[in-house]
């Protein structure tokens, strides 16, 4: 074989590069003077502050989680910095005010944020460390009625939006990197769809972490009322260092009766070097309550990045005849792990929900599906389609996979379909025979595979996300 | 365009050819006969390049390249292609996608500019006519799914895309009904032109009714036995290939 799978080369990460900006960086360590300090910084009411202590101290009585099909180190919470912000006013009011680094940023990220470059009319909400810099389109937005903004302004402009439903999917006492977040969280996306609005573009949020020894804790929040539609998508990368940083984000979705929130992710964040050095632990957890009947929520995501991904995005099916999807596709390459899933827990009658995860390992990665689902004893006519693919590139690397199923209601009706291939030689062989070489090869199969959870992409994102996958097998092929 | 010297191939440690000698000009059509196990497909997979085959000794030179230097996908832009006897399946690529992929990559290495999708619809549906296959085919993933006549078809429809100098056929008439044969003729003659050479390996005289070959090969155990004109390939048809090998150690006692 010409082809050496099991040769691992040093991969370029792209979005490796640091950004020299003036910053406020808060003391590294966490206690409640820290809290306080991000909650001041914030400028957040009080009841926001103690919904924060509450957090923490539950936080305090909790253990790391170590049941995922991951290894690492200890974290030292305490020699983490919480809070991050370029020296500039926050919440510049034009695109003129933000600090031109961090424009030029964002460009050489490929996110434009003068709106006149906007060519497919999409929302940007562009998060740098622990703050949003600038939300596109807002105006624009405001017309029919949809906010869409910083979480903090949010907090400042919507108060009793996100006072009803701050915790309303994710409480804070969920889980140990949950209630982490809710002590610490700085910033992240706020989204409210009116009744009857279908949102007219696309909405999405960068995040972008620059700083050195800082911890990114976002937490978004997405509502969609009655009859409503949403398509969100968020996009994550970071500078190459040696050292490991954490980003614990929590996600909540709610959708109302007959309302549709689909949720698209392209997580790149730095997957740390070839000898497994660095590299973000993205410890994130994502929830949907479908709480109105019919009401739709779709999770899409396209996992490439980070040293190690922990997250499980899942739906809540409470309303009767509610919609829960789960499109995964998530790559390991050279040391990185990832434990990833989804959970559908169905409540209410007639739902239903379609899992289709696409794992695929080289190098020396480690790639794990995790997923429940649950029927409850009330969710009669219940459905659940689980479809479930590990591709394996090389003979160091490894796929695991742990459905867990629930059944409480005889008239569920569930489907359990699994496969593990072996990236095949003839397959390559067969592709470098028609003139293509064996890492273009490797590509097209690959996203041959992938093509079911692409699909459900916005368009322009599924040409990224077939990119970003040949660049993260770069070096899997020799 | 084509002379191999000498050439012994082993695979896991077991020598499957041992000294053959080929010379194929342009133009030309060779039929590769033998016997199961005598070598034909090693041949063939050796020619494109399959690494599990070890050349251990001898060489092959195309349009003046040492081809052993190259690799697969080198050789395909080259101009050599190999239609598969068992056709693998990539599911999710859609074969127009493979198909314009592999056609713009051999473009690219021979300094042509991408064709652009139009013009690659347009070139597609011309050939899909000659090969009589349904529209579909092009939209669904390669292979998958297709009977076996549609995938040998596919293989000749591919070979009719990226109009190679020189086609390796691999037991393409394997499994095909005579109507499915002949459309597989059809589009191999459709290219039979002054630049281009086949080489055509196959068990049965059967193919070369359609094809009509210019010289004809006996290989048998890792070696070419007896060449000939096309009247041979019929005479194996009756004779079997028994007396070859007789006549050939009769040759070597004498």
């Amino acid at each position: 074989m010409s082809i050496d799978l099991e040769k691992l080369a040093e991969q370029e990460y792209k979005y490796g590069f640091f950004t020299d900006i003036e910053q406020e960086i808060a003391p590294k360590g966490l206690g409640e003077d820290t809290i306080r300090l991000i909650s001041s910084k914030k400028q957040e009411p009080e009841w926001l502050l103690e919904w924060r202590l509450k957090a923490y101290r539950h936080w305090l009585t909790m253990k790391e989680p170590r049941w995922a099909h991951v290894s690492f180190p200890p974290i030292d919470y305490q020699n983490i910095s919480y809070y991050a912000a370029p020296k500039v006013k926050v919440g510049p009011k034009s695109l003129d005010e933000i600090d031109p680094e961090i424009r030029k940023t964002y460009e050489k990220l490929g996110i434009p944020l003068d709106e006149q470059m906007m060519l497919a009319g999409v929302a940007v909400d562009a998060v740098f460390d622990s703050v949003s810099v600038i939300t596109t389109f807002k105006e624009k937005l405001a017309e029919v009625g949809v906010i869409f903004c910083s979480i903090s302004d949010a907090v400042r402009e919507h108060p009793a939006l996100v006072k009803k439903y701050l915790g309303f999917v994710v409480p804070q006492n969920d889980n140990f990197y949950a209630a982490l977040n809710s002590a610490v969280f700085t910033d992240g996306s706020f989204v409210y769809i009116p009744k009857g609005v279908r949102c007219p573009m696309e909405l999405s949020t960068y995040f972008r972490i620059n700083a050195e020894s800082t911890g990114q804790f976002e937490r978004t929040l997405i509502i969609a009322e009655e009859g409503s539609y949403v398509s969100y998508l968020e996009g994550c990368t970071a500078p190459k260092r040696d050292e490991n940083q954490l980003h614990a984000a929590v996600v909540e979705l709610i959708a109302h009766k007959d309302a549709t929130i689909k949720y698209s992710t392209i997580q790149n964040w730095y997957p740390g070097n070839a000898e497994g050095e660095g590299g973000i632990y993205n410890f994130v957890t994502k929830r949907g309550r479908c709480v109105g009947r019919n009401s739709h929520i779709s999770w899409t995501q396209v996992e490439t990045g980070s040293a190690i991904t922990w997250k499980y995005p899942s739906c809540i099916l409470e309303g009767d005849g509610s919609v829960g999807e789960f499109y995964s596709v998530a790559l390991t390459n050279r040391r990185q792990q990832a434990d990833t899933g989804t959970k559908m827990i169905h409540i209410g009658k007639n739902t239903s929900s379609t899992i289709v995860s696409k794992g695929i390992s080289a190098g020396h990665g480690q790639n794990t599906y995790r997923g429940l689902v649950q029927i409850g004893k009330d969710a009669s006519g219940a459905r659940n389609y689980t479809q479930c693919d590990s591709m394996l590139i090389g003979d160091k690397c490894g796929a695991h996979t742990f459905p867990y199923i629930e059944v409480k209601n005889s008239t569920a009706q569930m489907e359990h379909e699994a496969s593990t291939s072996k990236i095949g030689e003839d397959q390559i062989f067969y592709c470098q025979q028609r003139g293509l070489s064996a890492e273009n090869a490797v590509s097209l199969i690959v996203n041959g595979f992938c093509k079911e959870v692409f699909k459900e992409l916005p368009f322009e994102f599924a040409i990224e996300a077939e990119k970003l996958l040949s660049i993260s097998l770069e070096g899997s092929v020799g | 365009m084509l002379e191999i010297r000498n050439l012994h191939v082993s695979i896991a440690d077991q020598e499957i050819i041992k000294g053959l000698n080929l010379k194929v000009k342009a133009g030309e059509v060779h039929s590769i006969m033998g016997p199961n196990g005598s070598g034909k497909s090693t041949l063939a997979q050796v020619l494109a390049g399959r690494a599990s085959y070890v050349v251990t000794e001898g060489e092959i030179i195309f349009e003046g390249k040492d081809l052993l230097e190259l690799a697969p996908e080198e050789r395909a832009c080259e101009g050599i292609f190999m239609a598969f006897q068992y056709p693998v399946e990539i599911p999710g690529v859609a074969n127009t996608y493979l198909l314009r992929e592999a056609l713009n990559s051999i473009r690219k290495y021979r300094g042509l500019e991408p064709l652009k999708h139009v013009e690659f619809a347009r070139l597609a549906k011309e050939k899909m006519g000659i090969m009589g296959m349904a529209d579909n085919l092009l939209k669904r993933s390669v292979n998958e799914g297709f009977s076996g006549g549609e995938k040998k078809k596919n293989e000749i429809f591919q070979m009719q895309i990226l109009e190679p100098k020189l086609a390796i056929l691999d037991e393409t008439d394997s499994g095909l009904d005579i109507d499915a044969l002949k459309v597989v003729a059809d589009g191999v003659n459709a290219l039979r032109s002054p630049e281009r050479a086949f080489v055509i390996i196959t068990h049965y005289q059967r193919l070369l009714d359609y094809i009509v070959p210019d010289f004809v090969h006996v290989l048998v155990d890792g070696r070419i036995l007896k060449s000939g004109g096309k009247e041979l390939a019929f005479e194996l048809e009756d004779r079997g290939y028994g007396w070859v090998e007789e006549e050939a150690r009769k040759a070597v006692n004498n």
